[in-house]
Formats: C-alpha cells, sequence, structure tokens
C-alpha cells in the first residue's frame, strides 16, 4: 500500500478531487436540492401526522429534525459510487498508485459539502416551524455540523458495499440505519439536554470523538467495499 | 503454541471429516444439557421472590441474548479470518452462523417481551436491553441480505465480512449509546437480567442452560457448514466418494 | 417428613406455574418450536441434496459409459 501522506501529490490529488465532484454535481444542480426538499417534507409530515400542538411538536423537535436529516442523508447517499462504477472511475481508483482509502475520504467529503452541509444550514428554519426555541440553534447546528459527517461516512461503507447490485437501495438503508443509531441517539441527545437546560458540552465532545474515529477507520471499510463490488 | 489445527482449516475435507466425529458428542452434549438445565429450572429452582414463577422464563432469555451476542461476535472473527487468510471455511462458518444468531435474538426479544407482560405490565418497553438486541437483529438481518443479494459466493462472503466487521466494531457503541439513552429517559429501573445474589439452585441451572445453548449453536452450525461444503466441494472425488456412500447404505 | 426437591407440589401447579403459566409455557414452547426447526430444517436439507446428487451422479455414469 502506498502511504503518501506527506508528499504533496498526494494533497494534490485529494484536492484535484474535490474540485472534479464539485464540477459534477453542479452539471446537475436540481440533484443538489432534492435532499433539502426531502428533508422540508419529513419535517412537515409531522405535524400533519400528530397535529399542530405546539408543545408536543417542540418536544418532538429535536428527534424528528435528527430523524429527517438522517433520512435525507441516507437516500443522497444511495447514487454516490454509482455513476463511477458505471462508467469505470471506481475500477481506475482501484488500481491507482494512490491510496484508495484517502480517494474514497475526498469523495465522500465532496459528498458532505454539497448534500451534508445545506442541510444543516436549513436545519435552523425547519427547527424553527416546529417550535425550537431560537437560543437552542447554535446547539443544534453544531450537532448536525459533527453528525451528518458521520452518517455521510457510515453510509458511504454501506453504498460501497451496495453499488454494483441493481435495487441496492433499500438493502443500503437496511445495512446502514443499524449502525446510525448510536450518532441519533447522541445527536438529538444533545438537543434535548439543552432544550431541559442542561450542560451539552460533554454530549458534544463525544460526538466529535466519534467523528474522529469514523474519518480514521471508515475508509478501511469503504475502500474493501469497493475492491469487492468492482470484482465481482 | 502449534498452529497445525488453523492451518488444516484450510481444507474442507479434513473440516467435514472431523466435524463428523464431533457432532454425535456435541449432539448428546446439548440434549444433556438442555434437559438438566430445564428439569432443574422449570421444576426444581425455587419461586422468585418478587417475580413469582415467571423468573424461569430467565433460563431461555438469558442463554438466548448470550448466544444472540457471541455469535456476532464470532461471526466477525470468521469475517476477519476469511479476509485476512482468505479461509472458506471461514466464510462458510459466517453465513450459516447468520441464520442461528438471528434466531437467538428473535428469541430473545421475543421471551423478553412476554417475561415483561406479568413483570411489568406491557409487551414492550424500551429496556436498554431490549432496544440493544432489536437493533443487533436489524444487524443479523444486514448481513443475511447482503449475503443472498450479491451473486458471485466470493463476493457475497467478503462482503459480509466487511459488515460483520464494521458491525461488530459498532457493537459496543450501539450498547453504550442506547443504555445512555436509557437513563435519560427514565430513571433507573429494575431492569430483566439485573441479577441480585442469586442462590446456586437458581444460577447453576442458568449455567447449564447457557452450554447446552452453545452446544446447541455449535451442532446446527456444524450440520449447516457440512451441508455447505458437500454443496461446494461437489466436483470432487472424496464428496462422490461420500454421497454415494451414504446414500447407497439407505437404498 | 420428607421434603420433595420439586418447588411444586402437584403436577397441576407446575403447568399452572402460579398464574404465570401462558407466560411460561408460550416462551419455553416457542423456543422448542425454534430449535426443532433449527435442527429438521438442515437435517432435511441434508437428505434431499444428497438424494439429488446421488441421482445425478449415477445419472453421469449412465450418459458416461453411454457415449
Amino acid at each position: 500500500m502506498n502511504w503518501n501522506w506527506g508528499s504533496k501529490r498526494m494533497g494534490k490529488v485529494f484536492f484535484l478531487l474535490l474540485v472534479r465532484e464539485a464540477r459534477l454535481m453542479f452539471r446537475r444542480p436540481g440533484e443538489l436540492v432534492n435532499p433539502l426538499v426531502f428533508f422540508a417534507i419529513v419535517i412537515s409530515l409531522f405535524p400533519l401526522a400528530v397535529g399542530p400542538e405546539s408543545q408536543l411538536l417542540r418536544t418532538l423537535s429535536p428527534g424528528l429534525v435528527w430523524v429527517a436529516a438522517l433520512l435525507a442523508v441516507l437516500l443522497s447517499l444511495d447514487g454516490l459510487f454509482r455513476s463511477d462504477f458505471e462508467d469505470g472511475s471506481l475500477e481506475q481508483w482501484v488500481v491507482s498508485p494512490h491510496p484508495l482509502g484517502v480517494l474514497v475520504l475526498a469523495k465522500v467529503l465532496a459528498h458532505w459539502l454539497f448534500s451534508g452541509l445545506p442541510l444543516v444550514l436549513l436545519s435552523p428554519v425547519l427547527a424553527l416551524m416546529l417550535g425550537l426555541p431560537t437560543d437552542h440553534i447554535p446547539v443544534l447546528l453544531v450537532s448536525l455540523l459533527l453528525g451528518t459527517p458521520i452518517l455521510s461516512l457510515l453510509g458511504a461503507v454501506g453504498a460501497a458495499l451496495t453499488v454494483g447490485l441493481k435495487r441496492g437501495g433499500i438493502l443500503l438503508t437496511l445495512l446502514i440505519l443499524p449502525l446510525y443509531i448510536p450518532v441519533l441517539i447522541l445527536g438529538s441527545g444533545v438537543l434535548q439536554a439543552a432544550l431541559q437546560g442542561l450542560p451539552t458540552l460533554g454530549f458534544l465532545l463525544w460526538m466529535g470523538s466519534m467523528l474522529m474515529l469514523a474519518i480514521t477507520l471508515t475508509p478501511l471499510a469503504i475502500a474493501a467495499g469497493i475492491k469487492i463490488s468492482v470484482g465481482e | 503454541m502449534n498452529w497445525t489445527w488453523f492451518h488444516r482449516l484450510g481444507s474442507p475435507k479434513w473440516f467435514y471429516g472431523i466435524s463428523g466425529r464431533w457432532l454425535p458428542l456435541l449432539s448428546v452434549a446439548a440434549v444433556l444439557l438442555l434437559a438438566a438445565g430445564l428439569v432443574w429450572g422449570l421444576a426444581i429452582a425455587p419461586a422468585d421472590y418478587q417475580q413469582g414463577n415467571s423468573f424461569r422464563i430467565m433460563y431461555i432469555h438469558v442463554p438466548a441474548a448470550f448466544l444472540a451476542q457471541s455469535i456476532y461476535v464470532s461471526m466477525a472473527i470468521c469475517g476477519l479470518v476469511g479476509l485476512v487468510w482468505k479461509m472458506k471455511i471461514a466464510d462458510v462458518a459466517l453465513q450459516q452462523s447468520a441464520p442461528i444468531g438471528a434466531w437467538m435474538a428473535f428469541i430473545a426479544l421475543l421471551t423478553g417481551a412476554i417475561w415483561g407482560k406479568p413483570t411489568w405490565g406491557a409487551y414492550w418497553v424500551w429496556d436498554a436491553r431490549l432496544t440493544a438486541m432489536l437493533i443487533l437483529l436489524f444487524l443479523y438481518f444486514g448481513i443475511i441480505a447482503l449475503g443472498q443479494a450479491i451473486s458471485n459466493r466470493d463476493s457475497a462472503a467478503r462482503a459480509c465480512a466487511v459488515l460483520a466487521v464494521v458491525g461488530v466494531v459498532n457493537i459496543p457503541i450501539i450498547k453504550y449509546s442506547v443504555e445512555w439513552w436509557n437513563t435519560l429517559h427514565q430513571p433507573a429501573s429494575f431492569t430483566l437480567t439485573e441479577k441480585p445474589s442469586m442462590p446456586a439452585s437458581m444460577w447453576i441451572p442458568l449455567l447449564l442452560m447457557v452450554l447446552g445453548f452453545y452446544c446447541f449453536y455449535a451442532v446446527v452450525l456444524l450440520m449447516r457448514m457440512r451441508l455447505e461444503i458437500l454443496r461446494r466441494e461437489s466436483r470432487t472425488s472424496w464428496v462422490r466418494a461420500e454421497v454415494t456412500q451414504l446414500t447407497g447404505r439407505k437404498s | 417428613m420428607t421434603e420433595s426437591i420439586f418447588a411444586f407440589n402437584s403436577f397441576a401447579e407446575f403447568l399452572a406455574m402460579g398464574k404465570h403459566g401462558l407466560y411460561v409455557w408460550l416462551c419455553f414452547g416457542i423456543t422448542l418450536a425454534a430449535m426443532v426447526l433449527n435442527v429438521a430444517l438442515p437435517w432435511l436439507a441434508r437428505k434431499r441434496y444428497l438424494n439429488q446428487e446421488a441421482r445425478r451422479l449415477r445419472w453421469e455414469a449412465q450418459n458416461e459409459s453411454g457415449s
């Protein structure tokens, strides 16, 4: 394995890959908006389903925002590697001299920047619609900022394993949702603690360490998944 | 330490032979342990002071829960062995273990729910352990589904191996966060398997049941693995000989 | 006075399990069924496979000697 971490070439490749992904994504801006619309619609479903009583919605708001964000990220991940798989770029990545783990990290980062980050930025608006008090918005933003990359990274593991399958989408959700549960518990737990006036720093630090763990470990699993799917 | 046995496992024929000799022993052990545990646990152990006779469900719930967790860990180990040493036996062991583990998780959940009714008045409570067991069941379903979705047998095995390893890393994280989530939302309450010091007449049958369940798992796993090996190696001469011998005697 | 080692004084009591009988026996019954299923299914599958395979081997042997 080629661990050219310190070499400038590796950094350049990483950056070039990011730029390539950005360019590809902006060719179809409509697709970038889909997760956002999904996020908004799912959140709107809940007042319609449980009634508009504001106290109930406020109590539920941390969980609702988080579940909706989680589902939106999951749906956007289905096509993460598909186009590269179909046109053969994934194979090129596997045989390239660069470590596959770094390449996929660039890909997932690009995906998060253009799918996950917009979700985070949209969340305050939707949370306010559910009655979340405004002084808790910063905590909401930080929790989603830390949590959505973890969701992207874990989801990419599932995407890598299922990219070659015809109806991989629903299988992807089945595989990844159990792994999302700790992130969900922590993320909405932070917000609930904030709502109850409890300290939140500890939870946020826990989320930060989960993020670090995910960044270091998931590229290995994603790379393994891609090699399996490409080798099929 | 002598690792010859490990490398011998690379040979399906050797594994088939040795598992054939272990199977009757394990079956007898399983039947004896389970019978002894059942009789003792059902009829001899004294009724619990707080829960009355419903506590006897513990003699199934606890072994099933142990097995559900251990089987997943063993699947992850098999996955690692298969990925690193490319041992086909490990692949077979992983995929054949998954349904058994799922059954164990299901039994743990079902008995936990049924036990909950007389104990807490409800069939399902979002207790930390039950919730973690539910998530474990989902993890099992994921591995089974992934194994069936990929048509290439070796790719399927490798994919399940990756998923099992990823899952096993997550299991402590899941357990910890679910327990934390549980304390966040309800005050510390009596948990199903809280064990205040149990008298020997209560925990010895539990031990027997746990060991019996492990033997049961080994028996079912070996049965499933042996059939899979026969299928995979059907072109070899030793399998042809085995098949003709087994069916020849019967006809 | 002889004290029985059993926790129950009669078989009827054993079945009733102090009004928890339904729950206890439901659990043990379902588990027993699951265990039987887990043993029976592989065993039946093995028998089916062996018969199929034996038939196929005989057919192969016939065809080889025929041609």
